[in-house]
């Protein structure tokens, strides 16, 4: 059972904005304002507008449109890795 | 971007439950008015716990002010709620985001439409806004559960020309208040000036469940989804 807001495991859905700090390490560029295409569906639409649950360990990135998974963050004791699997491609905000 | 060394100059209670703290920060580049920060606190034993807050006011280097809302049982909110003081240290990475951003230069008319503590980076747009000296269009909504609710009502209400505050209380309204508690409609988001047509930007804050029940209606009214900026908060 889940009420708006949250998942099954009662992690709250935020957007990309949650994760412009995590991202800052990874990215030279403000990563909210990025252009992701999702490999799943097609939609591209910048990191800002897709859906976001944050965990302990970092985050998952969900297309907003299909809710594929776009990119997982895992903060690693040897630095912020970046899985982009999900994403057809990034592009820096111009 | 890097941790800086932030050390609480200043705490002011701002409601029962929020607390406005203002913080030193050598190194830290002046923010825009909705960008954010990251704070990191780290225990005795080394475990660090790090939440992002939106600025509450903006433009100056150097300093961050933010206003937290303490979430119960939250690993970092009580802490910057009920207990810092000034002399003491945390981290600060920032500022951060530009998506959520109001830029002064931008002429369009603004609705701002807030869920409780959603409302904190819309002060920082209504500060720097009349920091400039600007007359721009602005509408804030705010949603709060109780008068007590309100963050910074009576600076929120003072007169500032061309701004338009609409307040809504879901549980209790003040005395005399001409509407019953009820939850944000329609009613409350279409105003002469600030529709569609009128090339509006929109910004809507709150928790998760409040923005999706006020994006629903902006694009209802037919606002473009591209012209609603949302940035949703949970947990911390």
């Amino acid at each position: 059972m889940s009420s708006p807001g949250t998942t099954a495991h009662d992690v709250p859905v935020l957007d990309g904005s949650a994760l412009a700090g995590v991202l800052s390490e990874v990215y030279a560029f403000e990563a909210t304002r990025a252009v992701v295409r999702c490999a799943s569906c097609g939609h591209a639409d910048v990191l800002a507008r897709t859906t976001v649950h944050l965990t302990a360990m970092g985050g998952v990135v969900r297309c907003a449109t299909c809710t594929a998974v776009l990119l997982v963050v895992v903060e690693r004791p040897d630095g912020v890795r970046v899985s982009t699997s999900g994403a057809a491609w990034v592009q820096a905000p111009g | 971007m890097s941790w800086h060394v932030a050390t609480v100059v200043g705490t002011r209670s701002v409601t029962p439950t929020a607390r406005a703290l203002t913080l030193a920060v050598p190194g830290f580049a002046a923010a825009l008015p909705g960008q954010h920060v990251d704070l990191r606190l780290t225990a005795p034993d080394g475990y660090q716990a790090t939440r992002a807050y939106s600025l509450s006011d903006t433009g100056q280097d150097e300093r961050v002010d933010v206003v937290v809302d303490e979430v119960p049982d939250g690993e970092v909110s009580p802490y910057l709620t009920r207990v810092a003081r000034p002399g003491d240290q945390l981290e600060v990475r920032g500022p951060l985001g530009g998506y959520f951003v109001w830029h002064e230069d931008d002429p369009a008319p603004v609705l701002l439409v807030a869920g409780g503590s959603g409302v904190v980076p819309f002060l920082a747009m209504l500060r720097a806004r009349r920091a400039a000296g600007r007359r721009t269009p602005f509408r804030l909504v705010c949603s709060v559960r109780t008068p007590d609710d309100a963050i910074e009502r009576a600076e929120v209400d003072s007169p500032d020309p061309g701004l338009d505050v609409h307040w809504v209380f879901t549980r209790a309204a003040p005395p005399g208040w001409p509407a019953p508690p009820r939850r944000l409609t329609t009613d409350d988001l279409v105003t002469p000036g600030f529709g569609p047509d009128d090339g509006t930007a929109v910004f809507v804050c709150g928790p998760t469940g409040f923005v999706e029940a006020a994006t629903g209606l902006l694009t209802g009214l037919g606002h473009p989804p591209g012209r609603v900026r949302t940035e949703r908060f949970g947990g911390a």
